[in-house]
């Protein structure tokens, strides 16, 4: 259903290219903003809030397509738009889908790092 | 320009800190100033002491988002222009226009992309300088504007002391001068002359602004100068084409109208040269046109000018209304002008009891659309006034003999070829005009001056027989010639000798005039069949000039085989003050 892939690694290696010493903190920071992201969909989802999983939904897919995310950017853009059309229902099953792709995200890029 | 290369100040507004991080970063790497907040708030915040080059914000922000923070810091930034570049993920084209129409100048979508954001930063920063740059000229052009305005107000009140409007404000006079341009080339003049009646002057400068408003003094200044002394109306209208022929640069010169009121004669004389028909209204009803016969002013040398005056009689509440260009060239919001048609319709449609003038203006505001104040126009009416009525203005010129040279002698001689190039007349007037007496005979004065200058010239030192006058062929034969001869004098000479004295009730003024040329048969002059009455039929071109002579001057008489003729003048104070018997 999601054929794009995990890392771009062209678009990663021209962060690296601009960010230099920074590269490290931008994962970092990266990786932390995502698991604050992961907790507020789970929390709106919770409060039956679809605007507020809308929004963090947005936000998330934004930095993930920024740092080379494209398939975890494409299911947020998913729970995004399930926000947007107050179908809560469907947001279980996608954040669950986030957050696997996200460990696995996250596995690649502390391997950049290390 | 290397806009690019130049260190910008930047701002950036984005909640995600890893896409801040990004920008940051990126931006630093470019050689930028960066200062970055985390929602829309913060950044106004930060934008109110930051002064910005350019601002990046995220749209969707929380707190404040970035379309609430770019109208508020559009807003701060009042006439500067500061572009605002929004930052999104937004992928569908509504959403992105909304941005735009926001307020905001572009967008960037991520991810970002180095070599996009590197372009449109320079391209942005060259807009922003283009910017500073028309601001900067804007306000240097309007302070060079005010600049301007200033100085042409000191010169118009320079402009006003010596272009007055003279006796404009009489009761007769009813005029309109456009107040939307201190110097638009209009000029519009009124003086009274000693002998009663007015002179008034309207024209038009091609041009505008100062070239005009210069041209415009010296004729103010022989206008009031030669009117008040008594000059006619041709006299003063040679003068100033003289004038405005060598002081104005070729192409430039000034449709004008010059006309001579004379309340006691009833009768209007007007030269039109170059502006549009004026109307004289009749005041038993119907209108006579006053068109232009002749070229503007300023055109023809003094020898090819032709200062001849139309002639109408008129009653007493007859009017004349003459105006300038502008009047046909207003212009409604069609770009339409106003117009021939549109003014005599105008006037055909008028309520009898309307002043013409304000009939015309009104129709012409009802066009344009304009307001007063804004217009180009020129317009003056003038009726006519029992003589008794226009009095005040000649009184104050002094009558009296005693006053001013009374008792004089001079001579003046013209030789060789300034003979061909320079009429000694205006000059000898001139001297004659100094005795205050002789100011409203200047008239008279003129035409035995020029009579006697003619007859030397042309009969004396130039040899040309006057039969050559009496058929039309001989005519043109006879200014052919004379203009070839005067081209080759040499050893000549016209001499005159102004002799004046006074008398019990006025004084006497003796003119002769010598020539060096061998002398003409003054006695066929007489001849019976060249009558003095007669100025239109075409058989009688000659001899009149002595006719003429002799009714005026009150002896005239040839010594030196005609080739010096003396006259006496004799005149008398007025027995009839203007305005006795009228308080």
């Amino acid at each position: 259903m999601n054929d794009k892939p995990h890392l771009d690694e062209e678009a990663l290696t021209e962060l690296q290219d601009v960010m230099e010493d920074e590269f490290d903190v931008l994962i970092e920071t990266y990786l932390k903003d995502s698991s604050d992201r992961i907790r507020h969909l789970r929390s709106a989802i919770d409060t039956s809030d679809a605007d507020a999983f809308a929004k963090a939904a947005h936000s998330f897919k934004g930095s993930s397509v920024n740092i080379g995310a494209p398939r975890l950017g494409a299911l947020c853009l998913k729970a995004e738009e399930a926000g947007k059309g107050n179908r809560l229902n469907e947001a279980v099953e996608v954040v669950d889908a986030i957050e696997s792709e996200f460990q696995c995200v996250e596995q690649t890029l502390k391997r950049f790092i290390a | 320009m290397t806009g690019e290369n130049h260190a910008l100040r930047i701002l950036i507004a984005d909640d995600s800190d890893s896409d801040r991080l990004i920008l940051k970063t990126l931006m630093k790497r470019l050689g930028h100033q960066v200062r970055a907040a985390a929602n829309g708030s913060e950044a106004v915040a930060i934008f109110a002491d930051y002064q910005a080059d350019i601002v990046l914000l995220d749209v969707l922000m929380p707190i404040m988002d970035g379309i609430t923070a770019a109208r508020k810091i559009k807003d701060m930034a009042g006439e500067e222009w500061v572009p605002v570049i929004f930052l999104t993920s937004l992928t569908d084209s509504s959403a992105l226009a909304r941005c735009l129409d926001a307020g905001g100048d572009d967008f960037l979508t991520k991810p970002y992309n180095k070599v996009i954001i590197q372009a449109k930063l320079g391209a942005f920063n060259r807009m922003r300088q283009m910017h500073q740059t028309l601001s900067q000229q804007r306000d240097l052009i309007s302070e060079r504007n005010r600049q301007l305005l200033e100085e042409q107000q000191l010169a118009k009140r320079v402009f006003d002391n010596i272009a007055h409007t003279g006796c404009l404000d009489a009761d007769n006079i009813r005029s309109h001068v456009s107040p939307l341009s201190i110097f638009n080339g209009d000029i519009l003049f009124a003086c009274p002359r000693p002998a009663g009646g007015m002179h008034v002057l309207i024209g038009d400068f091609t041009g505008h602004g100062l070239p005009a408003a210069i041209g415009a003094l010296p004729i103010a200044e022989i206008f009031y100068g030669m009117t008040s002394m008594g000059f006619s109306g041709s006299d003063v209208l040679r003068e100033i084409n003289d004038k405005s022929g060598r002081i104005l640069p070729t192409g430039m010169f000034c449709c004008a109208a010059m006309i001579q009121a004379d309340f006691q004669l009833n009768q209007l004389r007007i030269w039109n040269g170059g502006l549009p028909d004026g109307v004289l209204f009749r005041k038993g009803g119907g209108r006579d046109l006053v068109i232009s016969r002749h070229l503007p002013l300023g055109v023809l040398n003094a020898s090819r000018f032709d200062a001849a005056m139309d002639v109408f009689h008129t009653s007493a509440g007859d009017t004349l209304l003459m105006m300038t260009d502008g009047v046909l060239e207003a212009e409604n919001e069609e770009a339409e002008r106003f117009g021939e048609d549109r003014l005599k319709h105008a006037l055909d449609v008028a309520p009898d009891a309307e002043a013409p003038i304000d009939t015309l203006l009104g129709a012409i505001r009802s066009f344009t659309g304009e307001q007063s104040g804004q217009d180009d126009l020129t317009l003056v009416s003038l009726e006519m006034v029992v003589a008794s009525q226009f009095h005040e203005a000649a009184e104050r010129l002094p009558q009296s003999a005693l006053k001013g040279p009374a008792q004089w002698y001079c001579v003046y001689e013209v030789r060789d070829d300034t003979l061909a190039q320079f009429s000694p007349l205006p000059l000898l007037l001139h001297i004659c005009m100094e005795v205050p007496g002789l100011r409203r005979k200047s008239a008279d004065i003129y035409t035995l001056l020029s009579e006697l200058y003619t007859n030397a010239l042309e009969h004396g030192v130039l040899d040309l027989s006057s039969d050559l006058k009496t058929s039309p062929d001989g005519f043109s034969y006879y200014y052919s010639e004379r203009e070839r001869r005067l081209e080759n004098v040499t050893g000549h000479f016209i001499r005159f000798a102004l002799t004046h004295s006074t008398t019990l009730n006025g004084g006497q003024l003796t003119i002769t005039c010598e020539d060096s040329g061998r002398g003409f048969d003054h006695g066929r002059q007489f001849a019976p069949e060249s009558p003095v009455d007669s100025d239109s039929s075409e058989a009688k071109y000659s001899g009149r000039g002595l006719l003429l002579m002799q009714k005026l001057g009150h002896s005239l008489c040839y010594s030196e085989y005609g080739s010096r003729a003396e006259i006496v003048y004799d005149w008398a104070l007025a027995t009839k003050q203007p305005g006795v018997g009228h308080e």
